[in-house]
């Protein structure tokens, strides 16, 4: 990889730069919560000063920047009994600025299943194709536990990274549009100074993570523990709602519906962001279901995220942002759901 | 100063030009792409399920279609959703493809409205097939319960194109009332012209029912069973699975010759929308046909 730095005047630049002929999506300050603490979003952006570039937390996850809520898979004319399907993939190229190490490292796992396993998805190939990636820094929050995840540290699925130095960026440089665009905006070698403050910042990051989850043993656990009163424990305080699978930066399972117009000349096969904690999820025809219960539509978003993934990817499927235990209505925390689990093991 | 990105139409890369082959799984296709089909006939078989003959309308395009026993098509009704249905026909009919569908839910009830001429849309085919060249010298035992006969038809076909194969082959049949008994019209040519052996049973006879009454285990009496040189192949309704497996188990028919296809509601077919899940994996990938060793290691699999 090869490294710049960039001064923040030149960065503002680049971005006025980039703003002018393309998409520029980056964290704005949307509102407060009831703490007083401001609620940032990943959105478009118009002009430099909405870019928080000292913003905490994105309450949703950039993922829908790829995988979007709703989007249209096909559409067709109708015609009589007959009809015509059409197919688009077309996404105007885009800059997403401020994406976390973790929400980059949670791309490149649904790369791992939309790109690079069987079926490749051209929706989401078209996406990742045309978004150019700056990655950010930050201090590490209250209750992330990326570390324990392994995603806090983002070494590809980028085009910049940066690191806050203080009157410079410190830029990690993973392509050749994004070494032309620092370049172009007077980027510059690393000095020794440069490289001694970026070691600073560095370990002063490592040194913040507060949470950690025991996380190594918690692929045989999802079997062992499979019984656990620990899912109903938490099982039944879930709402089934949903929220926390709309938030999380991974979770890609969805559900295809299809309508026809009120003309009865138009009809458009259209995907929705599911989630398996939703009552349906896994009901089939014929009125049964396989996972009535909420403690067991809960125990299975788990059994995915840290064993079904695990097992055919060779990672664990969360990146430890804790997004879903913060918009979790009922308060159910990752961290206190895999807390629990050990703890039944160790007692 | 202004940057332009340069923008990859992905519209313009060659696999969009060519019809999209389903069964190169690991290139870019395009997945959403149906194949334009047409209902050539409609075949009421009970009063719940009907058989349908569906002939892809582009030459090219049924060309290059081809499946294997026990794999699965996405069948689509544009405007009205999208089921997966296992395919039933012989996999050597490059003509058309058989597609026998029950109607239980709305899909499925408005496919049943459809009469010969419609146009429907297919997608695949996906999915595990049966193991048919490992099979080859050994006994088969296909073992089917209520609508299991469905994707053990196609395997029925191959076995008879392929019937020097294969030592033994033995149907057993178990179906809730004579009524239920699907394909029955063809069970006299699969043991005179197939030479396959083949016997029924069935749950509530009615007046005219001369033949054995009792669940698909009571069968296992009449069926000599080799355990070292036989195959067992089981579709039916999951309860079933866990009776006549663990029977098979105890003549000391090893797990991983037990073959079962199992069933999911499925939005995708292609391991994307998790749907399907069972355990740690999907049954559109992994599946839908599944050793039984590996079943055992699924959670919530039967």
């Amino acid at each position: 990889m090869l490294y710049r730095t960039i001064t923040k005047n030149n960065f503002r630049k680049m971005v006025e730069g980039l703003m002018e002929n393309n998409e520029v999506i980056g964290p704005k300050w949307r509102d407060r919560d009831k703490e007083g603490n401001k609620i940032y979003r990943f959105l478009k952006l118009n002009t430099f000063d909405e870019l928080q570039m000292d913003y905490t937390r994105s309450y949703s996850s950039p993922k829908n920047f790829f995988i979007p809520f709703k989007e249209d898979l096909a559409t067709y004319d109708l015609n009589d009994a007959d009809w015509e399907q059409q197919i688009e993939y077309t996404v105007h190229p885009r800059v997403i600025i401020g994406m976390r190490a973790c929400d980059i490292n949670a791309l490149r796992k649904l790369d791992e299943v939309m790109v690079k396993s069987v079926y490749p998805n051209p929706y989401y190939f078209a996406r990742r194709r045309n978004t150019i990636i700056i990655g950010l820094d930050h201090e590490p929050l209250e209750d992330c536990f990326c570390h324990s995840m392994d995603a806090n540290v983002a070494l590809s699925g980028f085009d910049l990274f940066l690191t806050d130095i203080g009157e410079k960026y410190f830029v990690a440089i993973k392509s050749d549009t994004g070494y032309m665009m620092v370049n172009r905006y007077g980027g510059q070698e690393v000095t020794e100074e440069d490289q001694t403050n970026f070691k600073k910042v560095k370990r002063e990051i490592e040194s913040k993570f507060k949470t950690q989850v025991e996380v190594h043993i918690v692929p045989e656990l999802m079997d062992l523990e499979f019984e656990s009163e620990v899912w109903k424990k938490w099982g039944d305080k879930c709402l089934s709602c949903g929220s926390c699978a709309m938030v999380c930066p991974t979770c890609y399972c969805y559900g295809v519906e299809e309508e026809v117009d009120l003309t009865f000349t138009k009809a458009t096969k259209r995907r929705r962001l599911y989630s398996c904690n939703l009552l349906d999820f896994a009901a089939v025809a014929g009125d049964h279901n396989f996972r009535p219960e909420p403690h067991i539509r809960l125990k299975y978003r788990y059994y995915h995220q840290f064993k079904g993934f695990v097992e055919a990817f060779n990672q664990s499927l969360c990146v430890g942002c804790n997004r879903c235990g913060v918009a979790c209505l009922a308060g159910i925390h990752p961290k206190a759901v895999l807390d629990d689990l050990i703890r039944t093991e160790t007692q | 100063m202004t940057l332009k990105i340069p923008h990859h139409d992905i519209n313009l890369e060659p696999f969009m030009s060519r019809p999209p082959d389903f069964n190169r799984k690991f290139e870019r296709i395009q997945t959403e792409r149906s194949l334009k089909s047409q209902v050539l006939a409609t075949i009421p078989l009970t009063d719940q399920e009907k058989l349908f003959h569906i002939r892809i309308c582009d030459r090219a395009e049924r060309e290059n279609f081809s499946f294997l026993p026990g794999q699965f098509v996405m069948l689509e009704l544009p405007g009205c959703g999208e089921v997966a249905i296992s395919i039933s026909g012989s996999s050597s009919n490059r003509q058309f493809l058989e597609l026998c569908i029950r109607k239980v839910g709305r899909v499925t009830g408005m496919l049943h409205r459809l009469e010969a001429g419609a146009f429907v849309g297919i997608r695949g085919p996906f999915g595990t097939h049966f193991p048919m060249q490992e099979m080859a010298d050994a006994n088969v035992l296909l073992i089917a319960g209520g609508l299991g006969i469905v994707p053990l038809r196609s395997t029925i076909y191959w076995a008879n194109e392929h019937r020097r194969d294969y030592k033994d082959i033995t149907i057993l049949y178990g179906a809730r009332d004579p009524s239920q008994i699907l394909f029955d019209y063809q069970a006299e040519e699969w043991r005179r012209i197939y030479g396959l052996r083949m016997l029924t049973i069935v749950e509530h006879p009615d007046e005219n029912w001369e033949g054995p009454v009792g669940m698909i285990t009571d069968l296992f009496e009449n069926v000599p069973i080799d355990p070292d040189n036989t195959f067992a192949v089981v579709c039916g309704p999951p309860v079933m699975f866990k009776f006549v497996c663990s029977h098979l188990s105890e003549l000391g028919l090893p797990r991983q010759r037990m073959f079962v296809s199992l069933e999911r509601r499925m939005h995708c077919g292609m391991g994307k929308c998790c749907r399907c899940n069972v355990g740690s994996t999907f049954t559109c990938l992994d599946g839908p046909v599944f050793d039984y060793w590996t079943v055992m290691n699924l959670k919530e699999a039967i």
